[in-house]
């Protein structure tokens, strides 16, 4: 089986304030490369191969996927803000390509916080999706996967045949740290790029951020001594008791 | 005909009521709207759908349809919104819109914003202003294409009135048998609790990592929420504690709430619990850290271990 990882780079959604946030592979798209290596540690993929769209800078992060030991990695050169439907229409085109019978990625950027990628790819694909995963199990020889989706109502389990598209959760595995002589050795792996025109794909985003704000900030800060000054406020000024 | 659609979601046979704010998305939009709603067994459901102001509440209703899987459900969806020739699909922000909407979006071709939270008036038109970056940041969106697909965060938008005259109830025919067949329902975990759900609740009480373990967790998250007739929420790192089940969470990948009452038990305050609690009208934080960020926003701080705290506050709301 071959398993095909699409992922982004996103700043360190760690970084502490103030701190500049160097770029990270997005930490769900981290947990789908854990995953699709665990799949083949275990003997049920041949091959994985980790495909992200960006320009030049993003090879850092596609080094740190191949320290984590996906066997390919592939590029698509374009640095333009994307949108999630424009990237969905690009990453058709590389599942076309590539032919892999599972697509493992994050079910969410954490940047922009979309969630909306592998749903769009898997409509435009028509394969079958199973979203927001804790757990995936292989059945008859594996044309079929059993997968835990965590829902706001509890895990509910879904069967799946294959090709389809996976998106994973938070608690599906813990991803393993990447070793500084592993991150040194994968400086020497190659990587494939590619570019919309080669791949024959002619995508224009269809959103545009026109501008950012902060948030209004929340006027908080008021201490209480006790347990009956905090019921005293809850009751009279708050009224919520 | 009608130009919206709002998708509402069901929780066993009934109405989930965030799903309903989604509805007053809809009406900050112009042109008029129906209501969807796709299931098996909807008599019910769809009668107490029709005083909404819709043009038409739509019903697929089909023994196909019993379960929410993706792949049918958006089927059906498209080929609603290509029938009525409408422009925009709303859902409210949840994990069942979230799985079904970007699929129904590509088949419409169409691009989506999640999460919106408001409507801009814009040079040359509306944008739509959504969260980024665990709503750290607020971004204003514009969209061009024909059709879009929206999900509205329900705590951004009031629940609609129920006082139009009612509309009438249309039954959305369609070949089941050509339905996609590759995802098919296993399994629901079914929890069985007395609280009311998180993200409808009046009052929330959420717990952190120093709460240490499941039984702690219980006794005093659980026996304040149980004293104020509220429901329970964790923190990200309780959950991965094993202290609460994962649908607990709130936060930037959990749920987002904004009730009336918020207490925060334990809670340090990373940005991504903030992201799902700072709606909250009053929030209380009860913390041994007098540094925790978390009183940065709390309306009500109060330092001190909440193994003497938790059980005070428990005694003084059953005395009131």
């Amino acid at each position: 089986m071959k398993i095909l990882v699409p992922f982004k780079s996103v700043p360190d959604p760690y970084a502490g304030p103030g701190e500049a946030a160097k770029s990270v592979i997005n930490p769900f798209d981290e947990i789908a490369i854990e995953e699709a290596l665990r799949i083949r540690e275990r003997g049920d993929a041949t091959e994985i191969t980790a495909v992200t769209i960006g320009a030049r800078a993003v090879d850092e992060q596609i080094r740190s996927a191949l320290a984590m030991g996906v066997d390919r990695a592939l590029r698509v050169d374009d640095s333009r803000s994307l949108d999630p439907y424009a990237v969905a229409r690009i990453l058709r085109v590389l599942v076309e390509k590539e032919a892999p019978q599972l697509v493992l990625m994050g079910k969410q950027a954490v940047d922009d916080d979309s969630n909306q990628v592998g749903q769009m790819l898997a409509g435009l694909l028509g394969w079958p999706q199973a979203t927001f995963i804790s757990k995936i199990e292989f059945q008859e020889n594996k044309t079929r996967a059993q997968c835990s989706r965590e829902t706001d109502g509890g895990i509910e389990v879904i069967a799946i045949s294959l090709p389809a598209i996976v998106t994973t959760d938070l608690r599906l595995n813990e991803p393993r740290y990447v070793s500084l002589p592993g991150l040194m050795k994968a400086r020497k792996r190659p990587i494939e790029v590619l570019t919309c025109e080669q791949l024959g794909v002619i995508v224009q985003p269809l959103t545009t951020t026109l501008s950012t704000s902060r948030p209004p900030k929340r006027a908080g800060g008021v201490r209480v001594e006790s347990v009956e000054e905090l019921m005293t406020k809850l009751k009279e000024e708050a009224k919520v008791l | 005909m009608a130009q919206n659609v709002v998708l509402i979601e069901l929780d066993r046979q009934e109405v989930k009521r965030p799903s309903l704010h989604a509805i007053s998305l809809a009406k900050q939009l112009s042109g008029d709207f129906a209501v969807l709603v796709l299931g098996h067994g909807l008599d019910q459901v769809a009668a107490s759908l029709v005083s909404y102001g819709a043009t038409s509440v739509i019903v697929a209703d089909h023994s196909a349809l019993a379960e929410p899987l993706a792949d049918r459900y958006a089927s059906v969806i498209a080929d609603v919104m290509r029938q009525e020739g409408a422009k925009t699909l709303l859902g409210a922000s949840s994990t069942f819109s979230k799985d079904i909407l970007p699929r129904t979006a590509a088949l419409l071709d169409a691009p989506m914003l999640t999460d919106v939270l408001a409507v801009e008036q814009v040079e040359g038109g509306i944008a739509f202003r959504r969260p980024v970056n665990a709503g750290s940041m607020l971004a204003t969106v514009k969209v061009a294409g024909e059709r879009l697909v929206l999900t509205a965060r329900a705590t951004a938008f009031a629940a609609p009135t129920k006082d139009a005259q009612a509309c009438p109830v249309q039954k959305f025919e369609f070949d089941a048998t050509a339905l996609p067949n590759g995802m098919q329902f296993v399994s629901r975990e079914e929890r069985v609790s007395d609280r009311p759900d998180l993200t409808e609740a009046r009052v929330v009480v959420g717990g952190g990592r120093p709460l240490k373990d499941p039984e702690t967790f219980e006794r005093l998250v659980g026996g304040l929420a149980n004293a104020l007739g509220g429901a329970v929420g964790a923190t990200r790192a309780a959950v991965d504690a094993g202290m609460a089940p994962n649908d607990y969470q709130i936060g930037q990948t959990g749920k987002v709430i904004a009730p009336d009452l918020y207490i925060a038990v334990g809670v340090s305050g990373a940005i991504q619990h903030l992201a799902g609690i700072k709606d909250s009208r009053v929030i209380v934080a009860i913390n041994k850290d007098p540094d925790a960020p978390i009183f940065q926003m709390a309306t009500y701080g109060l330092v001190g271990d909440l193994h003497q705290v938790v059980p005070q506050l428990i005694e003084s709301i059953r005395q009131s």
